[in-house]
């Protein structure tokens, strides 16, 4: 495309927009409304992630010991093993006074000391790393003289197996969300090509390419998907980091701590942006489609 | 030589469309050199349409063969076609300016949609303003502008990019009498450059008077092929 047709272009696709501005202004944000859901629920997964990662690397597999067993047996086998990172013994009347202050009244505990005390003995044992949890407590299971080896891992499950349907079903939701926003472009951009269309037909029969006419046409769809995704981004981009901010000066637990590594945010507002160029575009190409055939 | 002077041979060229049985053009064999004046001449619904679409390409044919300078129309490829289609200056009866743009923008136009360079612009199109007599008339809107002023920004813009060849279709259709013959006079000067010209008309004064080639179809045929001819009695069934 030489100069002439490109100042051609871009001449026709701001006139179209300033023509449509209402329509194009409506499309743009609604653009805006589906990519930022689609945004949002991307941190979201992108921070539910990190949370599920925080609570399997934290995880602790309690270890209890039959009746009677030494601990010092299994306190050597745990320091053999090459995927213990530590652990720490836990006598069963410490864990007892651990249990009454979890419950908050020592009183209910009563009777129950010395002879009476009901609790194993117990290791806590942390992983080299959280891929190794479930290999480990499965390993310290076979040691002899040892009960059983818990780390939670039906809840682990529960969170992952939830945390998999609903990142589906919010994906299934931006999905349609964007699919109706494509839409929207290609019923925008068809009344600009209706409008022209008279036009469009004396292009076709001056010898006009077919690039040279989708060209303002792709333009206008392209600017109107910019905008719209640029609004999007950055109200999502303004409003995720004042959660954030708050969410870290809160500091509720450990694990609830929002993602901010660039390395990791970034690509969802690139990613957003490229999508709703995208849409803008396609959406284009689609209305003019069927004008461009004489 | 014949075959350097031929710029179109259609070699039994049917055309039928979908939604009717009667074919459009049938079995139609015909031959235009370079520098040729035509007229097509006959009833409403022989044809004509159909053929200048065809020889644009606009159409292709059910049957039969349409070369263009030697070339199967046909066969062009996309770029080929572009090329093609900007060797011909199409001239129509209801003028298709566009009415938000001035006489010069719409002329302009024609090189603009083909990328000509802008300095070939402002040097062309007051020349070809100017060959068609509108000179003075750049700044005005078509809706400013008579009919036969209309048809001949409309022809402006089909001589611009010194086309090979102009095809009219009812170019004279909606004017009077006095602005059809100013107009065909327009058309003769054309041809007189080197520009071949095909001109389906009703206008059956116009053609006996000019005496130039007349192509007379009927239901899709060819009934009459005459050097110099006249309208014939075609135009009483219209």
């Amino acid at each position: 495309m030489n100069m002439s047709a490109l100042r051609y272009g871009l001449r026709q696709g701001f006139l179209s927009l300033r023509r449509n501005l209402w329509l194009a202004a409506v499309t743009a944000g609604i653009i805006a409304i589906s990519l930022a859901i689609l945004g949002g629920f991307l941190l979201l997964a992108v921070n539910v992630g990190q949370m599920l990662r925080t609570i399997e690397t934290n995880l602790e597999i309690a270890v209890f010991l039959e009746e009677g067993v030494d601990p010092a047996a299994i306190s050597r086998q745990l320091t053999e093993h090459a995927l213990v990172q530590g652990y720490v013994f836990v006598p069963k009347e410490q864990g007892l006074v651990e249990f009454a202050q979890t419950l908050g009244d020592p009183a209910f505990l009563a009777g129950m000391e010395g002879e009476n005390n009901p609790l194993p003995d117990l290791f806590r044992v942390r992983a080299n790393d959280a891929q190794s949890v479930a290999a480990l407590a499965a390993a310290i299971r076979a040691f002899p003289g040892v009960e059983t080896a818990d780390y939670g891992e039906e809840l682990v499950g529960r969170l992952i197996s939830v945390t998999y349907w609903l990142n589906r079903l919010l994906l299934g939701m931006s999905g349609l969300l964007a699919l109706g926003a494509v839409f929207l472009i290609v019923t925008t951009i068809r009344l600009s090509v209706v409008a022209r269309q008279d036009e469009v037909g004396v292009m076709k029969y001056l010898g006009a390419s077919n690039s040279f006419i989708r060209f303002p046409f792709l333009l206008e769809g392209v600017v109107i998907g910019w905008t719209g995704t640029l609004v999007a981004t950055i109200a999502l981009g303004l409003g995720y980091e004042r959660l954030a901010t708050s969410l870290q000066q809160e500091a509720l637990t450990f694990f609830i701590r929002p993602v901010t590594d660039p390395a990791m945010i970034l690509p969802i507002f690139g990613g957003l942006l490229l999508l709703g160029t995208l849409m803008g575009g396609i959406g284009s190409i689609v209305s003019v489609r069927k004008f461009l055939r004489v | 030589m014949r075959g350097e002077l031929t710029l179109i041979e259609l070699k039994r060229v049917s055309k039928s469309y979908n939604n009717c049985a009667q074919p459009a053009v049938a079995n139609l064999s015909l031959q235009v050199n370079r520098g040729e004046f035509v007229f097509l001449v006959g009833p409403s619904g022989a044809g004509k349409s159909t053929l200048i679409k065809l020889v644009f390409r606009e159409q292709t044919p059910s049957s039969g063969q349409i070369t263009f300078e030697g070339r199967d129309l046909s066969r062009l490829k996309q770029k080929e076609l572009l090329r093609h289609r900007r060797r011909i200056g199409m001239v129509f009866q209801d003028y298709r300016l566009l009415k938000q743009k001035t006489v010069y923008e719409n002329v302009a136009f024609a090189l603009e949609v083909i990328g000509r360079p802008a300095k070939e612009i402002r040097r062309k199109v007051p020349a070809a303003l100017a060959e068609v007599g509108l000179t003075g008339k750049e700044k005005a809107f078509p809706a400013e502008l008579s009919g036969g002023e209309q048809q001949r920004v409309g022809i402006a813009r089909a001589i611009v990019k010194d086309p090979l060849i102009v095809l009219a279709d009812e170019p004279t259709g909606n004017l009077d009498r006095n602005n059809a013959l100013q107009l065909m006079e327009l058309f003769e000067t054309i041809n007189r450059s080197g520009t071949t010209v095909i001109i389906a008309t009703h206008a059956w004064d116009l053609v006996d008077r000019m005496k130039k080639r007349v192509v007379a179809m009927e239901n899709g045929c060819l009934i009459r092929d005459e050097q110099r001819g006249s309208y014939g009695n075609e135009h009483v069934s219209t």
